[in-house]
């Protein structure tokens, strides 16, 4: 089945700075894809590209079947039927909430469509405010409700949360999930923030100087990373050295489960674990770890240890149930849960 | 801030001194018109001939204002929302301009040919050098717009025109708007181009009624009307620029517009941008530049030039300082709560109603009453460029001021240095910016002053604009020319670094 969006070989350059090198990507009808990736990774340049503001220097760009970039032509941003929802909302500062919403509607039914558009979105009976009274979430919302308003065939978010704090931002999360959802809208979210990336999408394409580096479930970037890059995009690397011997990998904290690729073979490898796979060992087991320092949360602490590997000790903040006391300065067995992930040395 | 100086007594003495002195044009025009008896004064004023001022002095107002915000509206979107090449280069040009005082582009039109004589020449000719008050601030506009806007627009299906009309325009119209009252405001006041054009105003009857004709009452009577006209504009600005609430919304890095794609159509948008340069810049420089080569034939009057150029840098330099430091005075003032500081506010656009010549008449004949000793010397005059000015010292010092970080005062006394100190070492530092915006932009305005110029110049001294003025009105274009070309050229070179600053600003 071919994908509902699809971009193939994208190329572009600003200048002489290449920006996408041949950038390859599907997305499936009814799904909600987070484009993860630094800043100044293309990510925005990508969504750009696909909105129709921009043109490739090669690739193309295929919407349900029809091509909107590419040596084929070309289809106007106005005629692509797309939503945006930018940084900010960027709601129309001289217009009023309701003609915010009605914008793109046609004028004979946009009185209804209004309302229900801010039903939808949590903001009835709010049609007659000016935007500059409305707090950002609410003008977030305003702005999805604009933009879902001319039912457009995908969806783009533009770092939407970007303005918010976490709070609010965690909520709205949810709502636009929500919202999505019950729509069945094919989306792409660009972001710099993983939690907004794992919290909202289907799908996260793990993105890096120009190019497509992993796409799979949130669970699958996290936990399974490809690469060292992209390990490191979607959260939070403890780094060591390590020896490969067939499906297990010897590190300074003892033998490992490794998640081997059929590329790797037996040797020096880079050995990856996140933080929470940093555990306190059952007694008698495990390799003695020092606490350097240890920060009381109530139910839990943040304790932050050094770890015995070798001549350059790794420290690393472990999220620990806070049943036991960690005090600066005391030695604790530490173990690791779960498998590793391996790659090669560069 | 306010804790700083907001309460010492002397921050009131400047108010004091401009606030008598704003009274002081009312007083005269009461006193004057109360010279008629009642049924006389009644009967100067309704009678066909105000009729025909009025008729005129709308028609003339209407025309250049529309054709200004035509002008203005259209350059600044062609420079700012299109991809014309040397948009840059333009962005200066067409602020060029303001270097161009109206009486010299009137007097090289009216050289070219008679036929620019009237309304139908005035409109057209005091427009192209009035524009750039609205082309600047609506090119900033539209700098300063979210690009996102209009990506939005665009992905709800709006094509380029329709987008310039939904999105672009509505964001403009305060601006525009603003500009467009001050244009008409300034129509209303206007005076040297139209008495060489042949059009009747208010001002060039008051200025006949008064200078040529002696009748005192029919001066008040008709400087009376001129008086409330601009009052009404003057309110109308001022709720014109209460309302802007334009400004963006949220918080993030904004992202600049995208431009259209002219293709072909760059050419005639250039032909159109080459012809305002060349109309409003270009004619009336090249013009008075041949007068010189003319003119030249019978000798330069060196001398009588270097004189000329002198007095006009000393009252435009001596004016600019003294209204810069009236500006800084009133701007400290108005930092005080309450009832004085909200009409502090409003002061500058309360002056802005008094017509120049208004100003000049009720001075001589205050001088003439109160201290004859000054009359015809330069405190006068001095006096009368600092209330002409003062609304746009005011404004640039004000600016500066509300961008200065707040507290940093605070944090200054807190160190326990005594308030003057903290005055000298940080206050003023940072209002460097806009004290040194508000000495160029009133130099500048003083440097072409004309009206009040003629009335209450001090004996003995000659500028280059009562040169222009006085060569013109006799038809002698060749001996006009050098003063003309010297005055272009010495307020050229504020004008353009002006125009540099704002185009950085507007990049930055």
């Amino acid at each position: 089945m071919s994908a509902f969006l699809a971009l193939r070989g994208l190329s572009k350059r600003f200048g002489a700075a290449p920006v996408l090198h041949g950038l390859d990507l599907m997305v499936d009808r009814g799904t909600v894809l987070a484009l993860l990736g630094a800043s100044g990774c293309g990510k925005t340049t990508l969504l750009r590209l696909v909105a129709g503001f921009e043109q490739p220097d090669a690739g193309t760009v295929t919407l349900d079947g029809v091509m909107m970039s590419g040596p084929a032509g070309l289809v106007p941003a106005q005629r692509r039927g797309i939503g945006l929802v930018p940084q900010d909302g960027a709601l129309f500062p001289h217009l009023s909430v309701g003609r915010n919403v009605g914008f793109g509607l046609p004028r004979g039914r946009r009185a209804v469509a209004v309302e229900a558009m801010l039903d939808l979105v949590g903001l009835t009976g709010q049609a007659g405010r000016p935007p500059h009274t409305l707090s950002g979430g609410q003008q977030q919302r305003v702005a999805l409700a604009r933009a879902l308003a001319v039912e457009p065939s995908l969806l783009l978010l533009d770092e939407p949360f970007n303005a918010l704090d976490a709070v609010l931002r965690q909520e709205l999360c949810r709502d636009v999930r929500r919202i999505l959802k019950a729509r069945d809208a094919t989306a792409i979210l660009v972001t710099h923030d993983r939690d907004e990336a794992f919290g909202l999408a289907d799908q996260v394409a793990v993105m890096d100087a120009g190019r497509i580096v992993q796409v799979g479930t949130p669970r699958a970037v996290y936990r399974e990373p490809a690469s060292l890059v992209a390990a490191s995009l979607t959260g939070a690397v403890l780094r060591l050295p390590g020896t490969l011997i067939g499906t297990g990998v010897e590190t300074p904290l003892g033998r490992l489960p490794a998640m081997v690729r059929e590329t790797l073979s037996d040797g020096r490898v880079v050995v990856v674990l996140r933080p929470e796979q940093i555990v306190p060992a059952p007694p008698g087991q495990g390799v003695s770890a020092t606490v350097l320092d240890q920060i009381f949360l109530g139910p839990r602490a943040t304790v932050e240890l050094s770890l015995p590997t070798g001549s350059d000790p790794l420290t690393v903040k472990a999220n620990w149930p806070a049943d036991r006391d960690y005090a600066a300065g005391a030695d604790v067995a530490v173990a690791v849960a779960g498998a590793a992930s391996v790659f090669p040395v560069q | 801030m306010r804790g700083a100086w907001g309460h010492a007594p002397w921050t009131l003495l400047p108010v004091g001194v401009v606030a008598a002195v704003t009274v002081l044009p009312i007083a005269y025009v009461v006193a004057q018109a109360g010279k008629a008896a009642p049924g006389q004064a009644f009967a100067l004023l309704v009678r066909p001939y105000v009729g025909q001022l009025l008729l005129g002095t709308f028609a003339l107002v209407g025309g250049v204002t529309g054709l200004s915000l035509l002008l203005g509206v259209v350059l600044a979107w062609l420079v700012e929302r299109t991809d014309v090449p040397g948009r840059r280069w333009w962005g200066l040009a067409l602020a060029m301009p303001l270097a161009i005082p109206a009486y010299v582009s009137g007097f090289a039109w009216l050289s070219l040919t008679p036929r620019v004589e009237g309304l139908a020449g005035a409109i057209p000719i005091i427009a192209l050098a009035e524009f750039p008050l609205v082309y600047l601030p609506v090119a900033a506009a539209l700098r300063g717009l979210d690009g996102a806007l209009d990506d939005v627009a665009c992905l709800l299906g709006q094509g380029p025109w329709r987008r310039a009309w939904t999105v672009v325009l509505p964001q403009v119209l305060p601006a525009a708007a603003a500009s467009g009252l001050l244009v008409s405001l300034h129509m209303l006041v206007e005076f040297g181009p139209l008495a060489l054009l042949r059009v009747s105003t208010f001002t060039t009857a008051i200025y006949s009624a008064s200078e040529l004709e002696f009748d005192g009452a029919a001066t008040g009577v008709l400087s009376g009307v001129l008086l409330v006209l601009c009052t009404i504009f003057v309110a109308a600005e001022m709720r014109a620029r209460g309302r802007r609430r334009y400004a963006r919304l949220g918080s993030g890095v904004r992202r600049a517009a995208s431009r259209l794609q002219l293709g072909p159509w760059r050419w005639p948008v250039l032909l159109v941008l080459a012809s305002v340069v060349g109309l409003s810049v270009a004619v009336p420089l090249v013009t008075v530049a041949s007068w010189v080569v003319v003119g030249r034939s019978s000798g330069l009057p060196l001398a009588r030039i270097a004189g000329a150029l002198s007095g006009s840098l000393q009252l435009a330099g001596l004016g600019s300082l003294a209204t810069t430091a009236i500006g800084l005075l009133l701007v400290l003032a108005a930092l005080r709560q309450g009832a004085a500081a909200r009409w502090l506010e409003r002061l500058p656009y309360i002056i802005h109603a008094v017509p120049g010549l208004v100003v000049a008449l009720a001075l001589v004949a205050a001088t003439l009453a109160l201290a004859p000793g000054l009359y015809q010397g330069v405190t006068v005059i001095v006096v009368a460029y600092a209330m002409l000015a003062l609304p746009l010292a005011q404004g640039a010092i004000r600016a500066a001021f509300e961008q200065a970080p707040r507290g940093l005062e605070e944090a200054g006394l807190a160190t326990g240095r005594p308030p003057w100190h903290v005055f000298y070492r940080i206050t003023l530092p940072g209002l460097a910016p806009g004290l040194g915006a508000a000495l160029v932009l009133t130099f500048l305005s003083l440097l072409k002053e004309l009206t009040a110029t003629l009335i209450l110049v001090p004996t003995g001294t000659d500028t280059l604009a009562m040169e222009v003025w006085s060569h013109t009105s006799q038809m002698e274009y060749g001996a006009a020319a050098p003063y003309a070309l010297l005055l272009v050229l010495v307020s050229g070179l504020p004008a353009y670094g002006f125009a540099r600053r704002l185009d950085r600003a507007g990049a930055a």
